[in-house]
């Protein structure tokens, strides 16, 4: 004999019925809380009161579970704050101290037999000249001996700006960017017309330029190179922005410009480091000369080669001023 | 030399150059440039497979003029060859599922841009795969962290910002103690080539400088499995997947992840030394917290009422599995983690796109609610989901399963309390698997009435194209060929991990 089971709803079996079909979790079992997924469910078939009945019982439950749960929720979120911020010191005192004995561990500093002072740094100190023809040793360990390292740099580089791009820039045709060029456009300011920053900037930019040059120029003869000189251009052309606005940078300096720049400069420093690979590796004569030691035109293709990275730091950085200002450039 | 030893070098800076090239392209023809190079790549990535085969054995390849321990050098093995071969196969078939996704989930402008960080992602994959060298593996490193950043920004909704940014600091914080790592181990060492640091360290230099280099195996560990999403660092997985487009989870999920995976594998093989990180006990503590990630991912996986989140964790469940077999710390459970990652690489991306044709055809919703009687509106979709679910659960001739038995092997090897362990978490996983697999899949074939026929027009509307027909279809081949020729995988994988050391 069956008795008829009143509370069939409440029964192992359908609840797991009801978990598979996706209407209910196991975990909110405790809070009886289900109006939602049957809301959903026969929206359609409910008239209009109903629906409203539906909604007055929805709302009494959620105060009714608010109030019942508000005071030792907060109870246990203040416990949880406080647990989290002690873990995170006890975590970062431990990660300091683990961290200065390994330090404390390492080899000495300046200790002429320490393993870093091996054969390797002693080739590039000493052959440095005459395997890659650059007087500036680091330049002919980042652009000769470990060029591969640098070309991903590069690379590096020029993903931050797409990323950047992809965050911050601008389509003047879309919806959206009508609207932000309405309202948000500071351009309306420029140009500002101080004539204390209008004066300053005319006398520094060409010099800051003229440097910048001079340090890519000269990065396989002095200190410097391509990754300092481009970003004291980039610098100049930003201060050159803020002065007289990008209207009289646009004659010069716009999204093509970028592009053209940038792709250029990063496909040459490919091609040129693929042939260069490529010689190496099987044996081939490399038709690049490395010239004397010493002249501005020598050291093959560093030279080049770090024009190239100037241009891609110069590039990157006035463009991540310029999405950063006004979405595009 | 043989023609062939250059592919390496040509297929990574041909990426390097196509994606910038993207960048200044109208959005078609970045795709056409696109779809070219990952043909490419799979041609030369199959052509340095084929030759390691044919040499059977690894070759160098030295970047430049001045070989080791000067210069930059890549490395070519039968591993290396098998893993390119499947890194270029996956992205091709996730970009080309997704690429109705991709036109409308991203901003008309910058469509090309996506596929300028497909491309330096794809170079950043093979680099991480093929270099031997630890600066130029964490330059690339660098590369993959800020296009998968981008990958998931690239959707431009709120979400997506804070869902790439909590990723990014994520993953800063592992390249960080990466880089710290990597630093330390220069200075103990005084070389980067790991080649050179194995020789450094085999000859016993390193002896004085004892506790610093456990620091340093810690260190780059840890810095690794924060990027790939291990146990309790796993909080930035689910919602960079959930808010991301098709193609980008699919790529994060079976391709970013096991970059690095690939990374430690290498240089616990090829700088450190398998013995020494036994001799550590490092590897005692990746199977602790890979054992938790299996249960933990499959229990917050149960949890969840959107399909895709459920999955992303999955996901966190499965990079346990791999930890777990990398902690067994025998030479089987290598195998069986490298197996499983080809295992879930192939089935994980196989689920997020196919989410991507349910998706289409339940109001654009991927809830369990949304998405019942999907099976019967996208059929092609379902069946991938269907042949997905199987394979995470461990099906025979899925591969899935093929990673499972040989978990269980490997563990019945080790012996001791490990086994227990791991045959005791393997079926308690599997079952929490069954949970959610099942569920979804019951939902997914759960006949439905459409009274206000919604559903009906949007199904004749979004018929899926016959790319995405193609893609699923090949995704399905794969996961069959994984399942069913496994032997010959794991015989590659055998012989390439014992050319490693």
């Amino acid at each position: 004999m069956s008795r008829v089971r009143t509370d069939y709803e409440k029964t192992l079996w359908r609840k797991i019925v009801r978990f598979v079909n996706g209407e209910k979790d196991l975990f909110d079992e405790q809070s009886g809380f289900n109006v939602e997924t049957e809301e959903l469910e026969d929206r359609r078939h409910r008239n209009f009161f109903e629906e409203a009945e539906l909604n007055k019982k929805k709302v009494q439950i959620a105060e009714l579970i608010e109030e019942r749960s508000e005071e030792t929720e907060q109870r246990a979120v203040k416990l949880y704050e406080r647990f989290y911020r002690l873990f995170a010191v006890i975590t970062c005192v431990a990660i300091i101290a683990i961290l200065l004995v390994t330090v404390a561990n390492l080899p000495d500093y300046g200790d002429p037999d320490n393993p870093a002072n091996n054969e390797v740094s002693k080739k590039y100190i000493e052959d440095g000249i005459k395997d890659t023809g650059a007087v500036n040793i680091v330049a002919g360990m980042i652009l000769d001996y470990r060029a591969f390292d640098t070309l991903g740099e590069s690379h590096v580089l020029f993903i931050a700006a797409v990323c950047v791009m992809i965050l911050l820039k601008i389509d003047p045709d879309s919806e959206k960017g009508k609207r932000f060029i309405s309202l948000e456009n500071d351009r309306a300011y420029e140009p500002k017309n101080d004539p204390i920053l209008v004066w300053a900037t005319g006398i520094l930019v060409p010099i800051i330029i003229v440097f910048g040059i001079y340090v890519i120029l000269n990065g396989h003869l002095s200190p410097g190179g391509g990754f300092s000189g481009g970003a004291i251009i980039g610098a100049g052309l930003i201060l050159y922005l803020n002065a007289f606005g990008f209207k009289k940078t646009e004659r010069f300096f716009t999204q093509k410009t970028f592009s053209v720049v940038s792709v250029s400069a990063l496909l040459f420093y490919s091609i040129s480091k693929t042939y260069a690979f490529f010689t190496g590796a099987n044996g081939i004569h490399n038709i690049i000369s490395k010239g004397t030691a010493g002249d501005i035109i020598s050291a093959g293709l560093i030279l080049p080669l770090n024009i190239c990275v100037g241009a891609v730091v110069a590039c990157t950085m006035y463009s991540f001023y310029g999405m950063f200002r006004k979405g595009g450039l | 030399m043989d023609l062939c030893t250059n592919f390496p070098m040509f297929s990574i800076i041909l990426c390097l150059m196509c994606g910038v090239v993207c960048s200044v392209l109208k959005k078609n023809m970045a795709r056409y440039v696109t779809y070219g190079l990952l043909t490419v790549l799979v041609v030369l990535s199959a052509a340095v497979l084929g030759y390691t085969v044919s040499i059977d054995g690894s070759f160098i390849y030295q970047m430049g003029h001045f070989g080791a321990p000067f210069g930059n050098e890549l490395r070519a093995g039968v591993l290396e060859g098998v893993f390119t071969v499947f890194f270029s196969v996956i992205m091709y078939l996730s970009v080309i599922a997704g690429e109705k996704h991709i036109y409308e989930d991203v901003e008309e402008s910058k469509i090309n841009l996506y596929y300028t960080l497909i491309c330096l992602m794809m170079s950043s994959l093979l680099a991480l795969t093929y270099t031997n060298d630890v600066f130029t593996a964490y330059v690339f490193v660098e590369i993959n962290t800020i296009t998968a950043a981008g990958l998931v920004a690239v959707m431009g909704n709120g979400r997506a910002y804070f869902s790439s940014a909590k990723y990014m600091i994520m993953s800063l914080l592992g390249s960080g103690l990466l880089l710290i790592g990597i630093t330390l181990l220069y200075d103990v060492t005084g070389h980067l080539l790991l080649s050179n640091i194995k020789y450094a360290v085999v000859t016993s230099t390193i002896k004085e400088y004892a506790e610093p280099f456990t620091i340093i195996i810690a260190l780059i560990t840890i810095g690794l499995s924060i990027k790939s999403a291990l146990f309790p660092f796993h909080s930035w997985l689910p919602d960079a997947h959930t808010a991301s487009t098709i193609s980008s989870s699919a790529i994060l999920s079976s391709l970013v992840l096991k970059a690095y995976i690939v990374l430690l594998i290498k240089i616990y093989y090829r700088a450190i030394g398998w013995e020494t990180v036994l001799e550590t006990g490092v590897n005692d503590i990746v199977f602790v917290f890979g054992i938790m990630a299996m249960i933990f991912g499959s229990v917050f996986a149960i949890a969840q009422k959107d399909v895709k989140r459920m999955t992303a964790y999955s996901s966190v469940a499965q990079i346990g599995y791999i930890f777990m077999g990398i902690g067994i710390g025998n030479a089987a459970g290598v195998v069986a983690a490298v197996f499983h990652i080809f295992a879930h690489g192939a089935t994980k991306s196989m689920i997020f796109t196919s989410l991507g044709g349910i998706k289409e055809v339940s109001r654009h919703s991927t809830k369990l609610d949304a998405i019942k009687g999907a099976g019967y509106r996208n059929k092609v979709a379902s069946v991938a989901f269907a042949v997905g679910a199987f394979s995470m659960v461990g099906i025979p001739f899925f591969p899935g399963f093929v990673s499972k038995i040989n978990f269980a092997d490997a563990a019945i090897d080790a012996g001791g309390p490990k086994m227990i362990v791991i045959l005791v978490a393997l079926a308690v996983s599997t079952v929490l698997n069954c949970i959610y697999f099942f569920r979804a899949l019951i939902c997914l074939y759960t006949p439905v009435s459409d009274p206000g026929g919604r559903l009906t027009e949007e199904v004749d509307n979004t018929k899926p194209t016959a790319k995405y027909i193609g893609a699923m279809a090949f995704f399905i081949v794969a996961n069959l060929f994984l399942g069913t020729f496994s032997d010959m995988i794991i015989k590659l994988i055998t012989r390439g991990l014992s050319m490693f050391s």
